[in-house]
């Protein structure tokens, strides 16, 4: 009897959750392919986090904005000293943690002194690396000022990396997050989904949804049939590449292909014969045909590039044609640099479908000019530890998904092992410059150093395959940062 | 039996230190370094070693195991690397999935199971064997996920009588959960219930021969009874030993279902754990797998005993 009541009940509990969303629909279930390992953006490099929570729950001083530009946030306004190494910001008033506590100065001197300290477990601690101090004026001011000039603080302190916490909770964050955001943290049910609730006491404009469910889908297989059943309304980052006809044809689906800050290349170990023969990496670069690396890489999609930048930045310059696809200069090359029948290296590729699938085309694609690629897949511990900390590779597949980040070229003992003082030039001025205008000067020249080096096969800007209910506004079409911003997003009626 | 069964528990817990120490080790030898992998390609060295105090993991090989055991001696499975939640609190939640799951999966196998590999028996050679026992044989070769996306665009996608996938918590209702649970466990049955069926016709077949069958059925006892009663009986020691082995598969071995499905399960909790060297999770399951195998086997051991009774006096 009792078994039964609990149908009965369960039933009509559907049925009222069924009529409830017809209605007016502020409900939305998203899909995300990677669960996060704990919900603090200030303590990890997994971008997961940052996609769940960043614009969403957490907020910075500013914010990157849908097309990359920085925006202002909790920080209402700010200005800059003449010298370009004091930044005095006004920051928003009324503005609550979601435990009800007070945003003020003291949180952003915490935040910040937190975050560059010496144990610090923040993953991008070069973000700060340019603070000096961070001075309290009064509760609503703050004064930061810089060791030197930096032109991109204030495009820095919008990453997910430096939103604000505050000092009662932030030691909490990884479990129960606490923010400024239009959305305060709902549930965590582990291995299943994190959701966020809208947050009634918002500073801001409050948002149209009232629930947000990030869905962990980790299997291509499942999406589909989620996204077909209803089940999930939305995958930012679907990772279905080839079913994907399947639903472009379908018109309750929208399919939106954007670009992401993600530039897919085949590092090169710069410091390795042959690697460190410059004519050895251009013929690698004549070889490649990035149209049919693209065509074979599931979706299909990708933006192809020539150096390490964003094909969506304004101070991107199309050098894909620096060394074209040519594969008799390629062999020429080659014999010129002392391998007239080539030579053998491995390449070892990581568990992204970019890299174990593009892996076999680049393979394939050096190979008609004599240079013979051993294909030795890595997962990603084994990458990190084997490629990225101790260099030992050849080539290797990867993305390089933090945005705007050629300035790693310039790195000292950076994994491509790749050291060009002119390069380090433009950087370090770079870094002093705030005139944009002189910037994207800068950004343009740093592109072509790199690519006529041809430090690595610059391949092609990873796509962000976005596939949603027809009848949701406001998705972000591309990635300018990881994040899925859904403070726009709203069911149409 | 008493004597015997602590026997089996002492060799049992001699059993989980061996196991202990050989997870800990092969996990220390495989390459990857948890603090890298959790910060990343931007991070600094002074960060790495912060994170890398924090998580203990500058201590000796030998200290963290000594830690780990003597801790598990007391029921503390130590701390998540990434969840930073404690291990068993995390292996408490998936196994909220991962046993409903293995339970109603084994229910429903056996319960195909047994009547099939009876009825095919008693009619051996017959249309009906070679039918029943062919399906079987497909029910063997199908893999199991293929099966479960066949069964999903069948019942969420098209007929929209459950969800696709996902699992919304017990706190949705019981309903709510069997209902992401039945799918799952009806892919995962059918291929053990088509092994377990083999099984049971063969042993079914075997004992049908003995002589006291012949004499059962001489005496006048109806076939049904001597199936049933006679047969069956005898037939079941194989059946369990199986039953025992499908069980363990079930609770863990089950990641593919998991994955199809998307359901929080110990599988993937494993293969999470794994890929991001959250090697302390990885060990605690492992330990709660080998103790839980353990614990079948005795269970079997002491099925046998109720089955046989000449077994209760043996040993």
């Amino acid at each position: 009897m009792k078994t039964i009541k609990s149908i009965i009940g369960g039933a009509a509990l559907l049925l009222a959750a069924g009529t409830a969303a017809f209605a007016a629909r502020t409900d939305l279930v998203i899909g995300v392919v990677l669960e996060p390992p704990h919900l603090d953006p200030t303590a990890s490099a997994a971008a997961a986090i940052d996609e769940i929570l960043y614009a969403n729950l957490f907020q910075g001083l500013t914010r990157i904005g849908r097309n990359g530009e920085v925006l202002p946030a909790l920080a209402e306004s700010w200005t800059v000293s003449d010298d370009g190494k004091v930044y005095t910001f006004n920051l928003r008033s009324g503005v609550t943690f979601h435990d009800g506590t007070a945003f003020d100065a003291e949180d952003v001197k915490f935040t910040l002194d937190r975050a560059r300290a010496d144990d610090s477990t923040n993953a991008q601690k070069q973000l700060f690396a340019a603070i000096d101090t961070v001075e309290v004026v009064d509760p609503a001011t703050v004064k930061v000022t810089l060791k030197s000039p930096q032109g991109s603080f204030l495009y820095n302190l919008g990453w997910g990396d430096a939103v604000m916490v505050a000092p009662e909770t932030a030691d909490g964050n990884k479990e129960k997050p606490v923010g400024t955001g239009p959305f305060k943290f709902g549930n965590w049910a582990k291995g299943s989904s994190i959701t966020l609730v809208k947050n009634p006491d918002y500073w801001g404009e409050p948002v149209a949804l009232e629930k947000a469910e990030f869905r962990v889908v980790p299997d291509a297989a499942a999406a589909i049939p989620a996204l077909l059943s209803g089940d999930v309304q939305a995958f930012p980052q679907m990772p279905a590449g080839d079913a994907l006809i399947q639903i472009e044809s379908d018109p309750r689906f929208v399919v939106a292909i954007g670009a992401t800050e993600g530039e897919t290349i085949l590092s090169t170990n710069n410091g390795k014969e042959p690697f460190n023969d410059i004519r050895v990496r251009q013929a690698i670069a004549h070889a490649l045909n990035r149209e049919d690396i693209i065509a074979g890489n599931g979706s299909g999609y990708g933006t192809p590039i020539g150096s390490h930048f964003s094909p969506a930045n304004e101070a991107y310059v199309d050098l894909t044609e620096t060394y074209a696809y040519d594969p008799a200069k390629a062999k020429e090359l080659l014999a010129e640099a002392g391998y007239p029948a080539g030579f053998k290296a491995t390449l070892k590729l990581p568990p992204p479908a970019y890299a174990r699938d593009g892996g076999q085309i680049v393979a394939s694609q050096l190979r008609q000019v004599g240079i013979d690629l051993e294909i030795i897949p890595v997962e990603w511990a084994q990458w990190l530890e084997q490629v990225f900390k101790n260099k030992d590779y050849d080539l290797t597949i990867i993305s390089h998904t933090e945005p705007n980040d050629i300035n790693i070229y310039a790195r000292d003992d950076y994994y491509f092992d790749y050291n060009n003082p002119a390069f380090k030039e433009v950087m370090n001025t770079l870094e002093a410059t705030a005139d944009p205008a002189r910037r994207v000067e800068l950004y343009k020249t740093a592109q072509k150093i790199i690519a006529e080096d041809a430090v690595n096969g610059f391949l092609f800007q990873l796509p962000k395959i976005g596939v949603w209910d027809a009848k949701l506004e406001g998705m972000w079409e591309n990635s300018p940062i990881q994040a899925n911003d859904l403070t726009d997003v709203k069911w149409a009626d | 039996m008493l004597v015997y069964l602590l026997k089996r528990i002492a060799i049992g817990l001699a059993t989980l230190l061996v196991a202990s120490a050989v997870v800990f080790s092969v996990l220390e030898i495989i390459p990857g370094d948890p603090a890298l992998l959790m910060l990343g390609m931007n991070a600094e060295p002074d960060t790495l070693a912060a994170l890398r105090e924090q998580m203990g993991l500058n201590q000796p090989v030998f200290l963290r195991y000594l830690d780990w055991v003597s801790g598990l001696a007391v029921g503390d499975f130590g701390t998540s690397y990434t969840y930073s939640s404690p291990v068993l609190e995390l292996i408490g939640e998936r196994v909220m999935v991962s046993l409903p799951l293995a339970l109603i999966s084994l229910f429903l196998s056996t319960v195909i199971a047994l009547p099939v590999g009876i009825f095919a028996a008693a009619r051996r050679g017959k249309p009906a064997d070679t039918i029943t026992m062919g399906a079987a044989q497909v029910g063997v070769a199908i893999p199991n996920f293929w099966f479960a996306l066949l069964l999903i665009y069948l019942f969420a996608v098209w007929l929209r009588l459950v969800p696709a996938g996902g699992f919304p918590g017990w706190d949705a209702g019981i309903w709510a959960g069997l209902k992401a649970l039945i799918l799952p466990a009806i892919a995962l049955a059918l291929p053990q219930a088509a092994i377990l069926a083999r099984v049971t016709r063969s042993a079914m077949l075997e004992v049908l021969g003995e002589d006291y069958i012949r004499t059962a059925r001489a005496k006048g006892m109806p076939r049904r009874i001597v199936l049933w009663h006679h047969a069956l009986r005898n037939a079941l020691i194989p059946v369990l030993t199986i039953l025992g082995l499908q069980f363990a598969f079930l609770l863990a071995g089950t990641i593919i279902i998991e994955n199809v499905f998307y359901l929080p399960g110990l599988g993937r909790l494993v293969f999470q754990a794994i890929t991001q060297r959250d090697l302390i999770v990885v060990e605690g399951v492992v330990m709660l797998l080998v103790a839980t195998v353990i614990i079948v086997n005795i269970l079997v051991d002491i099925g046998y005993a109720i089955v046989d009774p000449r077994l209760r006096t043996r040993r």
